[in-house]
């Protein structure tokens, strides 16, 4: 409380001279000089009659330029993640750089790809990062997509019982759906074909398929999945 | 002049192409309003919601051409939310409707839908052109139909789109009539592509100059490309990886030699940079080069391809080259009007950025120089007020120190006298973009010198109000003003109302401005639409709506003649 009395008075200090006018106006041509400009400011100032209208609507300013001063401090800038928008490189030229920077080898960054899931009215995009299994994705994945599998069990027998031999393929709550992949090469896979890492590093982005699409898929991942063993 | 037939003015007209000069010739007479009004075939509209295709059509029935900007420029860097809106498909709509002749559409940071592209690709007979700039929402379907249905198309041109890429086989879909292209750029797709499909295309395309491919487009696909379409002027080239001793890799060699008309050369999305020598028999020629994505090109190997490069007027690159790498490109390229020299670390850590030393270089070899866009790790005014002294001709001057706030370095001190010096010196200045430490004076600077100032980007700077009244007050010409996290609040949006009926738009974001504010803008000028932008929180603004005092996180204001747009999301609010 004793802090924005002290504040007010300043301010007031501030502005008991000529509110503004001391500051040099531009001197171009036709142009508004600042006093003018100031005069603008305070005809528009509708507050509640107030004795020095110029007064309070300063108090108003200064209060916030106060406030913003703490990120505005050059002692602590904000830390160039932190800040959204900032550096101002395209959003698109940030994707493909930090996908160059991925595929060169350099610090492990963000995994973004995008899933769509068939019937679904829009895409997601996830980090295949922040989950460390296959078990945490599908999850996420099933949360994610929750509306569109409601109300819909009962599909392909034969699936299910494809699906339930790998337990990796639980992702979504219903067995409408299976979730597949495209690799590096551009084939598409069955999720859990490899181990994690291996999928996370190879996976360029994520479909969960209508069950039916599917079954031209799953021979071809059974295949490799006995191959290894 | 009015003593001639209408014919012989419209013929006049047609010599007069700028869309400046043409809005200029419609305000003289109404005669001249008429005549220009039945002859334009151009059209420009910076401002997708500034006006509806419905009253366009009504001013200009014979369009032929129509360039289109949807979201605020800001939307680059991910301030503006995905859904804001910039939709197209009611404008391909209305214009289909209406039986124009359309032959070009060129769209930027706009929503293009498949199905927008399906009526596009059905509905206008001659269609020719599709440039498509930071646009979204549409997948390779859309482009599928573009590719079907278009019978002479010439130009289909996708830069830096956010494209859902299906692996449909949208090359295979031009028809095998198709034989009009002059460009093909699909460099941002992110799949597969049909290569054969693509040969076959490019093998019948005897007109094409201009082709920019993907990184899933390899060397020994390139290879035969080039050998089957030498007269290419601009070429981008997809993944360039491969031994060099390997039989593609010589063949591409021989190749290159023979393409003595490529002037720009861009991509390499992947490199291996031992191979970049097939390209130096070539670079003499070259006056545009861009390896602003080829994050594997540096060093030695950089250097040597730029010593080649001796004609270049446009060099966009990545800060990597270095301050010695920029020295090597001040004595080499003479010719130089443009230069971009972007970050290459962009997650930080690293410190391969360029300083003003290397700005300093290249003010000082480049005398041509009028554009620059230069990230670097630090700045000194010494160094921009000799630059101002070597290069007065600026039109375009983006600086972008990445640290925010940061002073000069040298003597801590803000960096307003190296920005004075440079609008006070470079008197056709139209683009400014400011960075570091910055004070209200910086702003004094502005508006007393940069007269021709259309745009302008603020970003952490300034102390008060008084900032961005000078702007305001000073630059004339000022068509849109964007500025984020600043100290600049109500007093500064409403001291001069009637200003935003001469600009284009005003973006503020994480400034000082409160509801109140711009709701009293809206009262007072109900030609703009103010849009509040409310991302986080919907309903808090209203619940303290009543005391007004709220601060607003993302204002978004520009003149319309057609009222509040109708398509809005829930988290905008237009007042």
């Amino acid at each position: 409380m004793m802090g924005s009395v002290e504040l007010n008075l300043r301010e007031t200090e501030l502005c008991l001279g000529l509110p503004g006018g001391d500051t040099v106006a531009p001197v171009t041509g036709n142009k508004r000089g600042f006093s003018e400009t100031v005069d603008l400011k305070l005809n528009l100032n509708n507050e509640p009659a107030n004795k020095e209208g110029s007064t309070t609507h300063d108090v108003v300013t200064f209060d916030s330029k106060e406030k913003s001063a703490c990120p505005k401090d050059p002692a602590k800038p904000p830390a160039k993640a932190q800040v959204v928008g900032w550096p101002p490189v395209r959003s698109y030229r940030k994707n493909v750089m930090v996908s160059c920077q991925k595929s060169s080898g350099g610090p492990e960054a963000a995994a973004f790809v995008k899933v769509s899931m068939d019937g679904a009215p829009y895409l997601r995009k996830i980090d295949l990062r922040m989950y460390k299994s296959y078990d945490e994705l599908s999850n996420a994945l099933s949360n994610m997509f929750s509306s569109f599998t409601m109300g819909k069990h009962g599909g392909e027998e034969g699936m299910i019982d494809f699906m339930n031999e790998r337990k990796l393929m639980d992702l979504v709550n219903s067995w409408d759906y299976v979730p597949s992949y495209e690799d590096k090469d551009g084939d598409w896979m069955l999720v859990g074909d490899v181990p994690w890492p291996m999928f996370v590093d190879t996976c360029k982005r994520l479909r969960l398929m209508k069950g039916s699409d599917a079954i031209g898929l799953a021979p071809r991942a059974m295949e490799k999945c006995k191959s290894r063993a | 002049m009015n003593y001639f037939p209408d014919e012989v003015i419209e013929h006049v007209f047609d010599f007069v192409t700028s869309h400046k000069d043409r809005n200029a010739i419609s305000l003289v007479c109404k005669s001249w309003y008429k005549i220009e009004r039945y002859s334009r075939q151009k059209v420009f509209i910076g401002n997708c919601y500034a006006i509806n295709p419905e009253r366009l059509l009504r001013r200009f029935p014979c369009l032929k051409s129509l360039t289109l900007k949807g979201k605020p420029h800001f939307a680059d860097f991910n301030l503006v939310p995905h859904e804001w809106g910039g939709f197209v498909l009611p404008w391909i709509e209305a214009l289909a409707r209406s039986r124009v002749g359309l032959e070009e559409l060129r769209l930027k940071r706009m929503v293009v839908t498949d199905e927008s592209l399906e009526l596009l690709s059905r509905s206008f007979v001659n269609f020719k052109s599709l440039v498509l700039v930071s646009c979204e929402g549409f997948t390779t379907d859309g482009l599928a139909s573009i590719a079907a249905n278009c019978r002479h198309l010439r130009d289909l041109d996708l830069q830096e789109n956010e494209i859902d890429d299906h692996r449909g086989q949208w090359l295979s879909c031009f028809p095998d009539t198709c034989t009009t292209l002059v460009t093909l750029n699909f460099a941002c797709l992110e799949g597969e592509t049909n290569l054969v499909a693509l040969e076959r295309l490019v093998a019948r395309s005897p007109n094409l100059k201009s082709l920019k491919l993907n990184r899933a487009v390899p060397l020994d696909a390139l290879a035969r490309l080039m050998a089957c379409a030498p007269q290419i002027v601009d070429l981008g080239v997809g993944s360039y990886e491969n031994d060099p001793d390997s039989e593609s890799y010589l063949k591409l060699m021989a190749v290159i030699k023979k393409c003595t008309s490529l002037r720009s050369l861009s991509g390499f999305l992947e490199a291996a940079p031992h191979c970049l020598s097939a390209f130096h028999p070539i670079c003499h020629n070259l006056t545009s080069l861009n390896l602003s994505y080829a994050a594997e090109i540096h060093g030695s190997h950089l250097i040597k391809l730029i010593q080649h490069c001796k004609k270049l007027q446009r060099l966009w690159i990545l800060d990597s080259i270095g301050d010695k790498g920029l020295e090597v490109v001040a004595s080499t390229c003479k010719e130089l009007q443009e230069l971009r020299v972007f970050p290459s670390d962009l997650l930080g850590g690293g410190n391969t950025a360029v300083t003003e030393e290397g700005l300093v270089a290249i003010s000082a070899g480049c005398p041509k120089l009028h554009s620059i866009l230069y990230f670097c790790q630090q700045m000194t005014n010494a160094a921009l007020v000799t630059v101002a002294k070597n290069c007065p001709n600026f039109i375009r001057f983006r600086l972008c120190i990445l640290e925010p706030n940061k002073p000069d370095h040298v003597t801590s001190q803000p960096l307003d006298e190296g920005f004075g010096a440079i609008v006070k010196a470079c008197k056709s200045l139209r683009r400014l973009s400011l960075s570091g430490l910055l004070t209200d004076q910086v702003f004094l600077y502005i508006g007393m010198y940069a007269n021709q100032l259309e745009m302008l980007s603020i970003a952490f700077a300034g102390d008060t109000d008084k900032g961005m009244l000078y702007v305001l007050n000073g630059c004339k010409k000022m068509k849109k003003l964007e500025i984020r996290d600043s100290p600049f609040g109500d007093t500064a949006l409403l001291a001069d109302v009637s200003k935003y009926e001469t600009m284009r738009s005003l973006w503020m974001s994480s400034c000082e401005v409160t509801l109140s504010g711009c709701k009293r803008l809206a009262e007072k000028a109900p030609w703009l639409n103010v849009e509040i932008i409310n991302e986080n929180d919907n309903n808090r603004m209203e619940e303290n709506g009543h005391e007004g005092r709220q601060k607003v996180d993302k204002l978004y204001l520009y003149r319309t003649v057609v009222g509040t747009r109708m398509d809005a999301p829930p988290f905008v609010w237009i007042l």
